[in-house]
């Protein structure tokens, strides 16, 4: 099974090195390193609290690192806006998916697509993410924030494909959701991560996120406590009692 | 005069009054939507783009005259100015203020008031300035009731930059931008949004519809003068609640029922003209007990 993933010696996209932030005088992030290959999904693990949520924010921008750096594609963006970091390939499905209320289905893609100018491009953007998930089409005209969470989350994921991403970071895409919608979901991503794109997924379910992924981290109290590839994770049973416990 | 006279007759007045009102709180509701601000200093740059617009209007008329023409092109260069004073206003006074507690920047927004109303009166004198123009008294009747052709103009031109506002925000990427700041602003940004030139982007066109009703009104009422913009500045506000703070068709419906209102509360016996202030807050007070969210204003709780 390892034999087939070159994945694991594709080029390092994303990078951070001794990441450390915090929200005031609360330290959420002590140093942490982690590594995405190119055509990988890695996967970061972790109970409530352990910081995934930050160090997702951190890379796209939305927390501004207070020691160490983050790099993507070789470009040091530890400095930089989110909303250049957005225009650099990097999107980001944000926890609890923030689907724009009082927009419809349409204008939330629409949005997605803000850094694509050509509007053709757009458009044929917009039927992929259709095809991908033709619920969307069906309800492209009604409020996106009145959708139930399963198409929500879709559309959030649709959205972010409007960006045309280098990497996908998603923030617990099974929150909520039924049991069907998450293996659905899961499905989804396996088949973008086939399709080419990098994915650095953060969920709760570790057992799935860990049959999906090529490599996994596991954090606790904002420092990793345990890194390897998801095959080796899953095998390890402190981390199967530790995170699996379902 | 019939009663039917009567209520055509409050029924123009209302649509003028109206008009300006949905102008100004057209700003208010806008700024209110990207940072939250109820920026009272907003009726002063109506007073600002008044005092503007008459200064062009003096400087363009030997050219194209004082008549509707050249009103227009006064207005046009008075919204211009004002939304780039509005814009140095953001960057000045609110941009550093954003991470502060809502209190701080709602003081300076008064601060800013203060500051434009005093730069007026200095240069002034505190005297009102007579609005000139060559408007002429004809107009329409209609049966009894007889319409101004500049009350015809007046609204209509309203109408249009309302229109003109509605499509922009709605069918092109950078309006539908605006409206996902004020919704999500953390979201906006993963999107690849410039939140700064958004902000940006919504004070230009708060201060220049605000900008377009001073001068519009400076015309039509023939004088102008440095505290213009604050009572105003408050019926503006009353428009945004009653329509829904942040709901850009809300602002347009608030100005113009409030607009409506005040022209029919003069009608009410006992009451009358004086009292039309009176009437208009208690107008606000009777929607922020019934429906503090206004009429087109959305229930969800905002997070600070």
């Amino acid at each position: 099974m390892t034999s087939d993933q070159p994945e694991r010696n594709a080029e390092v996209v994303l990078r951070l090195s001794g990441v450390e932030a915090g929200y005031g005088r609360i330290r959420a992030l002590n140093g942490i390193d982690i590594e995405v290959r190119r055509g990988q999904i890695v996967t970061l693990l972790g109970a409530n609290g352990a910081g995934k949520t930050t160090t997702l924010k951190t890379i796209s921008g939305l927390v501004r690192p207070t020691a160490g750096s983050v790099t993507f594609e070789g470009r040091d963006i530890t400095q930089l806006r989110a909303s250049d970091i957005a225009r650099l390939g990097l999107a980001h499905v944000p926890e609890g998916r923030h689907i724009l209320r009082g927009l419809t289905v349409r204008e939330n893609l629409e949005l997605g697509g803000f850094t694509v100018h050509d509007a053709a491009l757009r458009r044929e953007r917009m039927q992929e993410v259709y095809r991908l998930f033709p619920i969307l089409d069906r309800r492209k005209n009604q409020d996106g924030s009145l959708l139930s969470g399963g198409e929500q989350q879709m559309l959030a994921m649709g959205r972010a494909l409007m960006q045309g991403p280098k990497v996908l970071l998603l923030d617990e895409p099974s929150m909520g959701l039924a049991p069907k919608l998450v293996l659905d979901t899961m499905r989804i991503i396996k088949r973008l991560n086939q399709e080419g794109a990098t994915i650095l997924l953060v969920e709760q379910n570790a057992r799935l996120a860990l049959r999906l992924a090529h490599y996994g981290y596991v954090l606790e109290g904002g420092t990793i406590r345990m890194q390897g590839p998801a095959e080796r994770l899953r095998a390890d049973t402190s981390i199967v009692q530790a995170y699996l416990g379902d | 005069m019939s009663l039917l006279d009567i209520i055509s007759h409050q029924l123009v007045n209302g649509l003028v009054l109206g008009s300006f009102y949905a102008l100004v709180a057209l700003g208010y509701t806008m700024i209110f939507g990207v940072i939250k601000l109820l920026n009272f200093a907003h009726g002063d740059l109506y007073m600002v783009g008044g005092f503007l617009g008459f200064l062009s209007l003096s400087a363009v008329s030997s050219v194209v005259g004082a008549d509707w023409p050249g009103i227009f092109v006064a207005m046009f260069l008075s919204m211009i100015a004002v939304g780039f004073i509005g814009v140095v206003i953001e960057r000045v006074a609110y941009h550093p203020m954003l991470a502060a507690p809502r209190l701080s920047i709602l003081i300076t927004a008064l601060a800013v008031s203060l500051v434009l109303q005093n730069t007026v009166l200095a240069l002034t004198g505190g005297q009102y300035t007579a609005f000139q123009t060559d408007l002429g008294f004809g107009g329409l009747n209609l049966g009894s009731l007889f319409i101004s052709y500049n009350q015809m103009v007046l609204v209509a031109t309203a109408g249009v930059l309302m229109i003109a506002l509605h499509l922009f925000v709605n069918r092109t990427q950078f309006g539908r931008a605006m409206r996902a700041v004020s919704i999500d602003m953390d979201m906006s940004q993963l999107l690849g949004i410039n939140v700064s030139a958004v902000i940006a982007v919504t004070f230009f066109i708060g201060s220049a519809l605000a900008a377009a009703a001073g001068t519009m009104a400076g015309a039509y009422y023939g004088s102008i003068w440095y505290f213009m913009g604050f009572l105003i500045g408050l019926k503006a506000f009353t428009a945004a609640v009653i329509g829904g703070i942040g709901s850009i068709p809300g602002a347009m419906l608030g100005g113009l029922i409030l607009g409506l209102l005040e022209a029919f509360g003069t009608q009410i016996p006992f009451i009358g003209s004086e009292w039309k202030d009176v009437f208009s807050f208690a107008v606000l007070i009777l929607v922020l007990v019934l429906k503090p969210t206004g009429l087109l204003g959305k229930s969800e709780q905002e997070r600070m």
